[in-house]
C-alpha cells in the first residue's frame, strides 16, 4: 500500500527533513549544554572538595589520626552541605555526619558518587553526594563530599522532559508541515486539473492566477503563454489545413468538371470516352486520398474534440455492421456481433464511424471466402474495447506498428484497391479519443482493437472569463 | 428552374452556370456575397447555390441574412473548407444541403432535383407507386405485379427514398446520407451490394426492370417510358 498523498508531497517532505535535522541539531544543542554546563558545576563540587580535602590533609600532616578527627567532629557539626566521614579498616564509621559508609560509586579518577539519607526537617530525604575517599595510615579511611542533590534533580528533569519536548517538536512540525503542504497541494491539484482539461480540449482556456503574484503565480502565468503560443500553432495549422484543402480542392475541382464536360460533349461512347472515365477514377482516387489525408490532419490537430457528444458505441457497430452486412455475405463471409451491453462515451461519431468502417472494410476485404469477421464491444479494466478481428492472413508482428503509418501498404496488399491511408486515420481517430489502437493476433487472422479509456471524473475549475480578465491584468 | 449561384471562383462559375443551363435551368450568377444577397433578396428562385467562402458577405453570412428576410428557398452549400465540424456549421446557419468540393457535377445536380422536389412537396402519400411496383408506407409492406415483396427495414428505406425520387438521379452518397445517415467515405461501395440485393427482390422475374444503374452518376428508379 501506498502512504497516503499528503505525505508522499515534495512540500511535505522537505518540512519533514527540515524538522529531522532541526531536532537533532537541537537535541545536540541542548546536550552540549547539559554536558557543559554538569561539567562546570562538577567542577566546581570537586574545586570545593579538593581545597576541604587539603585543609584535612594539613591537619593530618600536623597532628595525626586525633586531629583529623577533631577536626571532622567539628566540621561536621557546624557544615551542612559538605559530608565527612572518618572510617576504621572495616568502614565503620568513628566520627562525621554521615550514619554509614555509603556504596560508593566511582565515577572518575579519584572521585566518587553515592546516595545516602538526610534529614530534612522531620524526614528523610535520599540525596546523592559527590567528594573524594582516601585510606588513611593504619587502615583507617575518610570521605569528604559536597551534596549535589540539587544539580542531580536538575539533570533528571532534564533527561525525562527531553525526550517529551523533543516528540512535541516533531508533532508540531508535522502537523505544520501537513498544513503546509494541504497549501500547495491545492494549488497544485488546481493547475494539474486544468491543465488535464486544457489538454483534454479547449484550449482557450486559461489557469487562474492568484492576486500574491507568488512562485505559483508565475507557473501558471508561463503555462499559459505556453498555452497561448500552442493555441496560435493550432490556429495556424487549422488555417493552413483550411487554405490548403481551398487551393487544392479548388483545381481539382475544376479538373474533374473539364473531364466531365469532356466527357459530355463526346458522348459515353465516343471516342477516347474510356480514357476520360479513367482520367475522372483517377482523379476521385486523388481525391479521395487527399480528403483522407486532411481528415487525419484535422484529427491530429484535435480540431473536432469541439464537436465531441456522448453516444452509444453500441450504436455505432450495429449502424456499421448493418452497411457493411451484405457486402459480407457477398464474399460468403459471416459478420458477427456478438450481444453486449450499451457503452456511451464521448466521441465524434462521424470519425469513430468512419474508423469503423475502415476497420471492418480491411478486414473483409484481406478475409478469404468461407471466412469470419466479428465486431466486438467489450468492458474491460482498462476501458471500452471495440474489436474487429478476423479470419484472414493476419500482420506479421514485425509489420505491425508500420501499417498504422501513413502510405504504407504492405507487400501482399499492393495489388487490392485502397490508399494506404485507411490504418492511419483509425490510429488519428484514436489519439484524438485518447483511444488505443492495437493490432493483435486473433490466431488466425488480425485483431484491430480501439481502446477507449474509462472517462476520468472533471471537477468544475473556475470559470473561463474571470481567469482571462486576471491574465489580462497581470 | 431558376437558379441563383454564388460562387467567387469564376472558372467553377462558368462551369456550373454552364451545366445548369444544359440541364434546362434558369441562372444567376453572382461572384461575391453583397451581389448574390441583393438578387437573392430582389428576385424568385426555386434554389440557390452557396459557395461557403465568398469575398465580401462570408456564404454563411449570406444565408443567414437572407433567412431573417423569411425567405424560405432552399439552398445547397458548396465548401472547400474541412468538413468534420463545417457540415454542421453550415445546416445551423439555415442550409438545406452541403456538398464538398471537388464534387461530381452529376452529384450537385441530383441534389438540386432533390431539393427543389422537396420545395413542393406533393399532398402527404401513403402509397408510392412507380410501375407495378406499389410501397405502403402505413404497413410497410411492398408489392409487385400484385404479389407481396419481404424486405428487411433499411432495403425498405431504401426503396421508400428511391421511389420519392422516382424519376431523378439519386447518387450513392446522397443514399448513404439520405437512407443511412452517414457522412463518411465508405472505402468500398458498400451501396452498391445493397442496391444488387433489393434489385433482385423487386426486379428478379420481371420482365420490365424498374431499378436503374445511372453510369457515372447514381441510381434511378422509374416505369419504363
Amino acid at each position: 500500500m501506498r502512504a497516503p498523498r499528503i505525505l508522499r508531497t515534495l512540500a511535505f517532505r522537505i518540512v519533514a527533513l527540515y524538522l529531522a535535522i532541526f531536532a537533532v541539531s537541537a537535541a545536540a544543542i541542548v546536550g552540549f549544554t547539559y554536558w557543559n554546563t554538569a561539567r562546570a558545576l562538577n567542577k566546581q563540587t570537586d574545586d570545593i572538595v579538593d581545597s576541604e580535602v587539603s585543609q584535612l590533609a594539613q591537619r593530618y600532616q600536623q597532628f595525626g589520626l586525633p586531629g583529623l578527627a577533631q577536626i571532622v567532629t567539628n566540621r561536621s557539626t557546624h557544615s551542612d552541605a559538605t559530608l565527612y566521614l572518618l572510617a576504621d579498616e572495616d568502614k565503620r564509621p568513628i566520627v562525621g555526619n554521615l550514619d554509614a559508609w555509603p556504596n560508593i560509586v566511582a565515577v572518575g579518577s579519584n572521585i566518587v558518587e553515592f546516595d545516602y539519607e538526610r534529614r530534612v526537617g522531620n524526614h528523610i530525604e535520599n540525596h546523592r553526594a559527590r567528594g573524594r575517599q582516601f585510606p588513611l595510615t593504619g587502615g583507617f579511611y575518610l570521605l569528604v563530599a559536597r551534596d549535589i542533590a540539587e544539580r542531580y534533580q536538575t539533570e533528571k528533569l532534564f533527561t525525562t522532559t527531553l525526550p517529551w519536548s523533543l516528540l512535541l517538536m516533531i508533532l508540531l512540525g508535522l502537523f505544520g508541515g501537513i498544513l503546509i503542504s494541504r497549501n500547495f497541494l491545492t494549488r497544485l491539484d488546481l493547475i494539474n486539473r486544468t491543465s488535464r482539461e486544457i489538454m483534454a480540449g479547449d484550449l482557450s482556456r486559461r489557469l487562474p492566477l492568484r492576486r500574491g503574484g507568488d512562485e505559483f503565480d508565475t507557473l501558471a502565468i508561463n503555462l499559459n503563454r505556453m498555452l497561448e503560443r500552442t493555441e496560435r500553432l493550432m490556429r495556424g495549422m487549422r488555417d493552413v489545413t483550411d487554405s490548403i484543402a481551398h487551393d487544392l480542392r479548388t483545381p481539382l475541382n475544376r479538373l474533374r468538371n473539364r473531364l466531365e464536360g469532356v466527357l459530355a460533349t463526346i458522348g459515353p461512347e465516343g471516342a477516347g470516352a474510356r480514357e476520360i472515365e479513367a482520367a475522372v477514377e483517377e482523379t476521385d482516387h486523388l481525391i479521395g486520398t487527399f480528403n483522407a489525408l486532411l481528415l487525419i490532419a484535422e484529427a491530429e490537430a484535435g480540431v473536432a474534440r469541439e464537436s465531441m457528444e456522448q453516444v452509444d458505441l453500441r450504436g455505432i457497430v450495429e449502424g456499421v455492421a448493418e452497411l457493411y452486412g451484405p457486402l459480407a455475405d457477398e464474399k460468403e463471409i459471416t459478420l458477427s456481433i456478438p450481444p453486449s451491453g450499451s457503452a456511451v462515451i464521448a466521441c465524434n461519431p462521424r470519425l469513430v464511424s468512419q474508423a469503423l468502417a475502415n476497420l471492418i472494410d480491411n478486414a473483409i476485404k484481406y478475409t478469404p471466402p468461407g471466412g469470419r469477421v466479428t465486431v466486438a464491444l467489450e468492458q474491460t479494466p482498462a476501458g471500452m474495447a471495440l474489436n474487429v478481428a478476423d479470419s484472414g492472413p493476419g500482420i506479421p508482428a514485425e509489420d505491425r506498428a508500420r501499417v498504422l503509418e501513413r502510405f504504407v501498404r504492405l507487400e501482399a496488399s499492393r495489388h487490392s484497391p485502397g490508399t494506404g491511408l485507411g490504418l492511419s486515420l483509425v490510429a488519428a481517430v484514436a489519439r484524438l479519443h485518447d483511444a488505443k489502437l492495437e493490432l493483435s493476433d486473433n490466431c488466425p487472422g488480425l485483431k484491430a482493437t480501439l481502446l477507449f479509456p474509462v472517462p476520468t471524473r472533471r471537477q468544475p475549475v473556475l470559470p473561463q472569463i474571470a481567469a482571462q480578465k486576471q491574465i489580462a491584468r497581470t | 428552374m431558376r437558379i441563383l449561384v454564388v460562387e467567387d471562383d469564376l472558372e467553377a462559375q462558368r462551369y456550373l452556370v454552364n451545366g445548369l443551363r444544359e440541364a434546362g435551368h434558369v441562372v444567376d450568377d453572382a461572384a461575391d456575397g453583397d451581389v448574390g444577397l441583393t438578387l437573392a433578396l430582389s428576385r424568385q428562385y426555386d434554389v440557390a447555390i452557396v459557395d461557403r467562402m465568398l469575398p465580401g458577405l462570408d456564404g454563411l453570412k449570406l444565408v443567414a441574412e437572407i433567412r431573417e428576410h423569411g425567405n424560405t428557398m432552399p439552398v445547397l452549400f458548396l465548401s472547400a473548407l474541412s468538413e468534420i465540424d463545417d457540415r454542421v456549421k453550415g445546416l445551423k446557419a439555415g442550409g438545406d444541403d452541403y456538398l464538398t468540393k471537388p464534387y461530381a457535377f452529376a452529384e450537385l445536380l441530383a441534389r438540386i432535383d432533390a431539393l427543389m422536389r422537396r420545395r413542393h412537396p406533393a399532398s402527404v402519400k401513403t402509397q408510392l407507386q412507380v410501375g407495378d411496383l406499389e410501397l405502403d408506407l402505413l404497413t410497410r409492406t411492398a408489392k409487385r405485379n400484385g404479389s407481396a415483396i419481404d424486405l428487411q427495414p433499411r432495403e425498405f428505406r431504401l426503396l421508400e427514398y428511391l421511389m420519392r425520387h422516382a424519376g431523378q438521379v439519386v447518387t450513392r452518397t446522397m443514399l448513404l446520407e439520405s437512407v443511412w445517415e452517414y457522412h463518411f467515405d465508405p472505402q468500398t461501395n458498400v451501396i452498391d451490394v445493397h442496391i444488387s440485393r433489393l434489385r433482385a427482390k423487386i426486379d428478379k422475374g420481371f420482365e420490365a426492370p424498374l431499378l436503374h444503374t445511372v453510369r457515372g452518376a447514381g441510381y434511378m428508379i422509374r416505369a419504363r417510358a
